[in-house]
This record gives C-alpha cells, sequence and structure tokens, in this order.
C-alpha cells in the first residue's frame, strides 16, 4: 500500500486523548499561568496592567540573579566534576555477587532514602562547631570552620551535602552498567594482558556510557533546581553565598509577593535548564556516536 | 610453544562425592607442541572447563596443569603466554580494528615497529586490511570474530591458542572460509591449536587429533580417521557419523555369536556374554534375505538424501539405518532383505568400552 491511499483515520486522536488531558492540567495550563503573571503587574486582585516583557527585561537586568545565576552554574559543575568520579569508584570498589553485594547496596542507597530538609538538619548539626561532629573536629584541628559565617565555608558544605546525598545515586546507575558487562569481556582482558586501567578505559567505562549519561543528566537537573537543603541548612547566606537559582526565585515570589518578576525568572529558568540540558545531551550523544562512527562499510 | 600436560579433575562443587558432581572426571592427557586439536562433545560435557583450566582462567580443584613439564596449575594467563578466543565476539568498541588487533601486544610491551609489522600480516591473513583504520563497534557479528581471532593469533609466541566455538555467530558459508584460513594458519605459524567444538564436521576437519568427551569425561582421543573406523566407546560411535553407528544387542558364546534369531560363527575372538555389535550405515550391506550369515530384516523407510539413500531397517525390534549409494537399487518400503553385519569394520564393544 503506498502512502497515498492510506485510509484516513481519525481514531488516533481519540486514543491520544487521555495522554493530552493529563500533560494539559500536570504540565501546559500550570505553565500558561505562570505565563499570564510574566505579563501583567497585578496590584491587587481586581486591579491588573498589561506590561508586555517589562517584567523580563527588569528580570534579565537583575544584579542579583547573575550572581545566583553563577553561584548556580559553578554549584552544578563541581557538584558533577566530584559525583561522576566519586559514584564510578565507589560503584568500582563495590562487590559483585553474594550477601555482600546485597549489603552494600542497601547501606550505600541508605542516603537516597532521606527526605531532603532531614538532609538539611543532619548537616546543620552535623556542622555546628559546638556539638557537630565535623564542626567540631575541624575546629579541634585548628580550621576556624563556620558555615554560618565564611561564604567559602557554606559553599563546601552545600557541596559536601549534595555529594554525600546523591553520589550513591550516580554509584547504583554506574554500578548497573558494570553488572550488564558480559563475563567474556574480563577473561578475554586477562588473556589479552590488559592491565587494571586498560579494562576501566577500554571495557568499563565505553559500557557504563549510556548509564552514565542517565546519571550526568539526573544530576545536572537536580542539583540545578537545589533548593531545601541549602535553605534549611544556610537560608541562602551568608550573605548571597550559598543563594541558588530556585532560591532567589522563592525570595521573589513568597518573600517579596513580586509575583509577576517571580513568573517571567520562572519562565527564564525553565529555558535555562531546558537549553542546558539540550545542549549536554547532545554533547553526548555526538560523544557516543564519533566512537561508533566509520563502522560501516 | 610449549607441550601441555593435563593430569587433573575439576569441581564446582567442594566435596565431590559422586562422578556427577564432577564437570571433568580424573584424566591424564597430552597436547603435543605444534599441534591441531579438537576437543568434541556435546553441550555440559566439560570440554570449556577443561579449555579454561588450559587457559588458566580456572584452577582445577585437583591435579596438575604442566607447560613443558612445568607446573603452571596456578599460573594467570598471563604466565602462561595463552590466547584464547571465546563463542561470542569479544571487541573493544572504542578502539579501531588495528589498535583492537594491536591490543594483547601492546599491553606486552612489544616494540612499535613490529606491532605495525604482526598487525598487517595477521589482517591480510584475515582479509581485513581495508578495514585496519575503521572502528570495530560497528562492525558485523562475523567481522568482530574474525577480530577476536585475529588477537588470538597476532602474538608469535604463543604457548598455544585455545578456540571456544569460535564459529557458533558465523555465517556458514564464511565458517568453511575462516576454518579453512586457520588451517592454513596453523601449518604457516605452528602454533598448538586447541579447538572446542560441538560440531563433529568441524572437529574432524580442523584438527589432527580429535578428543571426545562425554559427561565429564575423555571417551577416545585420536585421528577423525580412528575415530571413525574403531570407535573405542559407544558414544563416540553413535555421535560421530551422520547418522552415528549401529548398534546392535548380541550374544557371545562357545565360539558362536547370536544376534536375534541369527547365530553364526565368532568372526574373532570374543568375550563370553552380552555384547554390543557397532556396524556404521556406511557398511551396513543388503542382500537377498535367507542369505547366509545375512540378518533378517525388513525396509520400514527409504529416504533419498540426495547424494545417498539413508534406509531405516526394523530387525527383530531393533532400528538400523543403512547408507546406499544412489546407484545401488532402490529396496522398496515393506520388503524382506537381509543384512551383512559382520566384516572388518563391525566392532564390538562390552561394558561401552571396543573389547574386539
Amino acid at each position: 500500500m503506498s502512502v497515498q491511499n492510506k485510509p484516513v483515520n481519525q481514531k488516533a486522536w481519540f486514543l491520544i486523548l487521555p495522554v493530552f488531558i493529563c500533560v494539559a492540567f500536570s504540565a501546559i495550563l500550570p505553565l500558561m499561568t505562570v505565563v499570564n503573571y510574566s505579563v501583567q503587574d497585578i496590584i491587587d486582585p481586581e486591579r491588573r496592567v498589561f506590561v508586555g516583557t517589562e517584567w523580563f527585561v527588569q528580570v534579565m537586568r537583575d544584579e542579583d540573579l547573575h550572581a545566583a545565576l553563577w553561584n548556580q552554574l559553578k554549584f552544578s559543575l563541581a557538584v558533577l566534576l566530584v559525583e561522576i568520579p566519586l559514584g564510578i569508584a565507589l560503584a568500582l570498589s563495590m562487590p559483585a555477587t553474594g550477601w555482600k553485594a546485597s549489603a552494600t547496596l542497601v547501606i550505600v542507597s541508605l542516603s537516597l532514602l532521606i527526605p531532603w530538609n532531614v538532609v538539611g538538619t543532619i548537616w546543620q548539626i552535623f556542622g555546628r562547631a559546638d556539638i557537630g561532629l565535623m564542626g567540631h573536629g575541624l575546629q579541634a584541628l585548628g580550621i576556624d570552620y563556620s558555615y554560618t559565617g565564611d561564604a567559602t565555608h557554606a559553599w563546601l558544605t552545600v557541596l559536601l551535602m549534595d555529594v554525600w546525598h546523591w553520589t550513591p545515586l550516580v554509584a547504583l546507575l554506574a554500578y548497573a552498567g558494570l553488572r550488564s558487562i558480559p563475563d567474556a569481556y574480563y577473561q578475554a582482558a586477562r588473556i589479552d594482558g590488559a592491565s587494571k586501567f586498560a579494562v576501566f578505559r577500554y571495557i568499563q567505562l565505553p559500557k557504563m556510557r549510556g548509564v552514565l549519561m542517565i546519571a550526568v543528566l539526573l544530576r545536572f537537573m537536580d542539583s540545578f533546581m537545589i533548593y531545601t537543603e541549602p535553605f534549611v541548612l544556610t537560608g541562602g547566606g551568608p550573605g548571597n553565598a550559598t543563594t541558588f537559582l530556585s532560591q532567589y526565585l522563592t525570595q521573589k515570589a513568597v518573600g517579596q509577593f513580586d509575583l509577576g518578576p517571580a513568573a517571567a525568572f520562572s519562565l527564564i529558568y525553565f529555558l535555562i535548564i531546558l537549553l542546558l540540558c539540550f545542549i549536554l545531551y547532545n554533547w553526548m550523544q555526538r560523544l557516543g556516536q564519533s566512537e561508533k562512527e566509520g563502522g560501516h562499510d | 610453544m610449549a607441550r601441555i600436560d593435563l593430569d587433573l579433575a575439576h569441581s564446582y562443587k567442594p566435596n565431590p562425592a559422586q562422578d556427577s558432581d564432577y564437570a571433568l572426571l580424573p584424566l591424564k592427557m597430552t597436547f603435543e607442541d605444534g599441534g591441531a586439536y579438537a576437543l568434541l562433545g556435546p553441550s555440559g560435557c566439560g570440554k570449556t572447563t577443561m579449555l579454561n583450566i588450559m587457559s588458566g582462567l580456572l584452577v582445577p580443584s585437583q591435579g596438575t596443569v604442566r607447560f613443558d613439564g612445568q607446573d603452571m596449575t596456578r599460573a594467570t594467563p598471563q604466565q602462561r603466554n595463552i590466547a584464547q578466543v571465546f563463542q561470542f565476539p569479544v571487541i573493544y568498541d572504542t578502539m579501531t580494528v588495528a589498535q583492537n588487533l594491536a591490543f594483547p601486544l601492546k599491553n606486552r610491551k612489544v616494540p612499535e615497529a613490529t606491532i605495525r609489522q604482526r598487525v598487517g600480516q595477521i589482517a591480510e591473513m584475515l582479509e581485513m586490511s581495508h578495514q585496519l583504520d575503521q572502528r570495530a563497534a560497528g562492525l558485523s557479528a562475523d567481522q568482530k570474530q574474525k577480530i577476536s581471532l585475529g588477537r588470538g593469533l597476532v602474538r608469535p609466541d604463543v604457548s598455544a591458542v585455545l578456540f571456544d566455538e569460535p564459529l557458533t555467530v558465523i555465517d556458514p558459508h564464511l565458517k568453511w572460509q575462516l576454518r579453512r584460513k586457520l588451517k592454513q594458519i596453523h601449518h604457516e605459524l605452528k602454533l598448538t591449536l586447541i579447538y572446542v567444538t560441538h560440531d563433529q564436521v568441524e572437529a574432524l576437519t580442523f584438527a589432527d587429533q580429535v578428543v571426545v568427551m562425554t559427561r565429564g569425561k575423555v571417551v577416545q582421543m585420536g585421528t577423525p580417521d580412528a575415530l571413525f573406523e574403531r570407535p573405542a566407546h559407544t558414544f563416540v560411535g553413535h555421535f560421530i557419523g551422520s547418522p552415528g553407528m549401529n548398534l546392535l544387542e548380541a550374544q557371545a558364546g562357545g565360539g558362536a555369536l547370536h544376534i536375534g534369531a541369527l547365530s553364526v560363527p565368532a568372526p574373532r575372538a570374543l568375550p563370553e556374554g552380552a555384547l554390543r555389535l557397532g556396524i556404521r550405515p556406511e557398511y551396513l550391506a543388503l542382500t537377498e534375505p535367507g542369505r547366509d550369515g545375512a540378518l533378517p530384516g525388513s525396509v520400514r523407510q527409504v529416504q533419498d538424501i540426495g547424494t545417498y539413500f539413508l534406509v531405516t531397517l526394523d530387525v527383530a525390534g531393533q532400528t538400523l539405518k543403512a547408507r546406499l549409494s544412489p546407484e545401488a537399487e532402490r529396496p522398496a518400503v515393506g520388503a524382506a532383505v537381509g543384512l551383512q553385519v559382520l566384516g572388518s569394520h563391525t566392532c564390538f564393544y562390552k561394558n561401552e568400552e571396543l573389547v574386539a
């Protein structure tokens, strides 16, 4: 049957209707509400003025936003640079079989089960100089550590907390990737006289590419939207040292009740994440493709 | 290059009590330097276990492995300097074909010039010279397996090259070609090659010496000819050949041989008691019914296989097969015939072992 005389069948629209309704209520309608706010100045429930792109212009020129965005990019980059290699290293050192494997899996995933705000509280106590193990220990070592007073300390503590909380996720994904490598590869490598590093570089890393891509995307998106933990731990301070994008947004929307600028910024935020994920994903796809390039004759 | 002596047994269970607990029953055998061997047997007979013990991927639970008299039981594959090719292609995805072939040499710090020359030589043998700079990941399964074979053959100084059913994933027409290639490489490089397979054609065409195994036991080691003419065990008889050897219940006593209703003078000195008579379908001749010394039977089925007729016969409740040349007269189904079962090619077995 050629394309021309294919029968016209509109039943498909009916079949995708449920999905369409779900997506409409869960994503499109809320997003449109935000779009609605972003182009109006709401003075009170009765009085609102259409302002066009004014809020967008204002938000884009906001120095505080630039600082938060820069802070956010640094933080997400640091998260990826620390958590991905650390997660791989952790996965490589985890036992492959037996009860030890199950026990390790449970222990490793423990931190993933803790709610975000509890994680913040744990580290708040952990880092205190008077009663916290880490804070007290660092003080005892002669380091004047204070996550409430020192901007660098605060930033590093938030990073450390995120590493503690989420590296296991990367480790679990990498571990799953490692377990899917057939034994014959390791046997062949032994026969070929490959060193441990060569096994990692030429077998394990290429075979983990798929899961690592997912790990990078997940960790990037999540860290880019981080809110609860720094909010509980530092409240964004000291100063603006740990104010990331979502916290800045909340201050605008809920703190100052500037719904217009906050809505405009939400949309920009959303587009930034979308754009960065798009770039990241395509870059990693390209990376994988170039490895397969020239394969067909 | 080395002579490999095995004197061992292996069990995957910690305390083997009976024969079935062993993957390899106690055995003693020698692979001579420069020989082409095949380990032949059905799945689960222990042939891959034996191969992994030789390569050093597995340590036998008892006994020793010697290379040129030197104890290598616990040596790593690296120390044994052995090459092995696996059933499914193993290639390094991120490397080109040339880098794949060079990998075993590179890991052993072979000089760059030698590597290039060696890789070129092997690529030429495998007809992959034009693909050397391609990524290995995108190639077809056939070509990937050729790379695996190449990696096994690239080192000139190996003790032995072990093949674990390497042609399973290869197309039939390429199989012939690659098998011939291996044979040719064996002549050129004089490497010791040990080839595991469950395919008798593969084993018989590849090897000078075939080791037939079943249930963790080596039942016969010999030339393809010996396995065909004088199977040392009934298993070898019916496993090798297409179809396998006919086995008939018989009784020997007082210088006579009784096969069903037929009694004839014993053709050779036979041990007394229950025996099994083995005759290959190729040697089973059909004669007139009632001829002297012929076993009475009837034709049940005649199949035209193209190059021969395969005749299925009924003899006192037992089924025999005979291969007749297409020039012979095609027997009618249901016809009564006489079967000439005794001759120089007839073998006699007692307790599954060849006795006469």
